[in-house]
């Protein structure tokens, strides 16, 4: 009796969030439902599987989905070593510099992309004047990824650094490591999950990006002489025009499919490893 | 003997000292290749934002001439077009931003208990569409919306707003869950006890509790819509011409110096904003989802 309003109010709670959670899926799932009819949406679905067939056959959409990935991946690796590196040897450093390098840290994280394209733009065709022709490639790509996501790798491994206690790398030294030993043995272990961290932020951002990418590539990489073609360059050429084509239902179904793997691995490894944890703690105490 | 005690015993201590410094100096060189990083890709590229937004390129017989000119920002301030972008950008970036808190509030309160959100795994469905790649997405929100017969031919404005905030919303929810996480609940009651009534309980103190959550997920929706570029051109069909539009399209008509006042006009509003809220104190990688992991 008593608990019947909480009640009331728990399955309140639980309608709104299943509601807004089937509300923000809804777009995906339609488009995952569809992917196995190649009828427009809202036209009544006849069960075939040519989307998955034409996606396999696509050569567009898989030179897409590689220039995706390899991007990604070579952005989110540079990114995680500048970044990191530049964490411990900003925590070093002397106090100006700190706040100086911390504040100019800040600024792409809340720079709209649109002025970081721009920006770098402008400065590749200033370079170009200066010292004759930088001409946009995947290099000029890569730059402007890694202006995305340095930023996020500092931000994440920083707070690592500052609750490691200070006392172990010297520890480590006085007990005759050289430094290039007691950074990697000591410090680098403890600052992990940082690493990892922005490591899998700066992959996130990489493959969700449009405009930086739209701005600063150039031909390279699988699209060989012609502009490269991420999935997000390559669907808003599309879109801009005409509806999602069917065939890019079937990738969106992968897409999905791979999300949910990877974000289930990895719960399943956060759970195993909180529980090892706790029975470690147990023996301990 | 103590003399040669003496002297075997002071190298020790100053060669500990030398070689600390060394392997100080050792790691702070480790910033340098994050300065250059910086300096050449962040500051130089904004210092010639500036230089752009304030100078002009005329062609003096044949040869191009660059100087100091106000021409890019008289042309923003004299033109009513510009100046109703920047009003339909700040009126979508309110509205936006307004949805997305009415809606994520109540969503955060309910995932930050503990009873009812036990494993994060709701959290972590809220997260999940970010991973999704947002060009589909919005592609998909265009065509469903298509289907209903919303679409951006006949209704622009509810078209982009349920755009925008399908996009925000996970990153409004976010902010808000982390300073949910640490309401002190016993503070709440004790209002209660003391005789508020719920309004004034919410009002009073649950609000002021999470103000950092609010203000940061403000930050993370309001800036974002404003320079948006792709949800508002698809699902309005370029209908609706927001300030990243507009930048965009100077750029690509070769505006450079219309375009660049525009960019800095746009990192001005930020640093107004910046500089309105840097005293509420806010959790640093809340921001664009760096709570998740």
């Amino acid at each position: 009796m008593v608990n019947k309003a909480s009640l009331w109010k728990r399955i309140l709670a639980q309608c709104y969030i299943w509601i807004l959670l089937l509300l923000m899926y809804l777009p995906v799932l339609v488009l995952i439902i569809y992917s196995f009819s190649t009828a427009s949406l809202g036209q009544p679905i006849e069960f075939t599987w040519e989307n998955y067939a034409n996606l396999f056959k696509s050569r567009e959409i898989q030179i897409a989905v590689g220039n995706t990935l390899i991007l990604a991946l070579v952005t989110a690796v540079l990114a995680t070593i500048i970044g990191t590196l530049g964490a411990i040897g900003v925590y070093e450093s002397r106090p100006w510099i700190k706040k100086t390098l911390e504040f100019t840290t800040q600024v792409p994280v809340v720079n709209p992309e649109i002025v970081i394209a721009l920006s770098l733009i402008v400065m590749f065709v200033f370079l170009g004047g200066i010292f004759g022709g930088v001409k946009l490639s995947f290099w000029t790509l890569l730059a402007g990824h890694l202006v995305l996501t340095v930023p996020f790798v500092y931000l994440s491994v920083k707070p690592k650094l500052m609750q490691l206690d200070p006392a172990l790398y010297e520890a480590a030294l006085d007990l005759g490591c050289t430094p290039r030993q007691a950074l990697w043995k000591v410090t680098f272990p403890e600052i992990l999950p940082g690493i990892l961290s922005g490591f899998l932020m700066a992959v996130t951002l990489s493959l969700d990006d449009f405009i930086v990418t739209a701005f600063t590539r150039g031909p390279g990489l699988l699209s060989g002489t012609s502009s490269i073609q991420t999935i997000s360059t390559y669907v808003e050429g599309i879109i801009k025009r005409h509806p999602l084509p069917t065939d890019l239902r079937a990738l969106t179904t992968f897409i999905f499919l791979a999300v949910v793997i990877l974000v289930g691995s990895f719960m399943a490894y956060q759970n195993i490893k909180a529980r090892n944890g706790k029975r470690r703690k147990g023996r301990k105490y | 003997m103590s003399s040669t005690s003496e002297a075997a015993l002071p190298p020790t201590p100053a060669k500990e000292k030398k070689t600390k410094r060394f392997f100080g100096l050792k790691r702070r060189y480790l910033a340098i290749p994050y300065a250059l990083f910086l300096v050449l890709f962040v500051v130089i590229p904004l210092l010639l934002i500036v230089g752009y937004a304030f100078s002009e390129t005329n062609v003096v017989n044949g040869v191009k001439v660059t100087s100091f000119s106000f021409a890019a920002a008289a042309s923003f301030f004299t033109s009513a077009s510009k100046w109703s972008v920047l009003f339909v950008s700040l009126f979508t970036g309110v509205q936006t931003t307004i949805i997305c808190l009415l809606l994520a509030y109540p969503a955060a309160y309910f995932l930050a208990e503990k009873k009812f959100n036990a494993n994060k795994i709701l959290v972590i469905l809220f997260i999940m569409p970010m991973w999704i790649n947002f060009v589909i997405r919005t592609g998909a929100t265009r065509d469903l919306l298509n289907w209903m017969g919303l679409s951006g031919s006949t209704h622009p404005w509810g078209a982009t707003l349920i755009g925008m905030v399908y996009n925000y919303l996970p990153f409004t929810i976010l902010p808000l869950y982390t300073t949910m996480l640490k309401l002190d609940h016993s503070q709440v009651e004790a209002a209660a006890d003391l005789g508020a009534n719920p309004w004034h309980v919410f009002w009073r103190n649950v609000i002021p509790q999470t103000l950092p959550g609010i203000v940061s997920a403000c930050e993370m929706v309001f800036m974002p819509v404003m320079s948006s570029y792709v949800i508002s051109d698809t699902l309005s069909e370029s209908k609706i011409t927001l300030f990243g539009n507009y930048i965009y399209l100077d750029f690509s008509n070769s505006l450079w110096n219309e375009g660049s006042f525009m960019a800095l006009l746009m990192l001005v509003i930020i640093g107004i904003t910046m500089l309105l809220t840097r005293n509420i104190e806010k959790d640093p990688t809340g921001s664009r989802g760096g709570g998740l992991w």
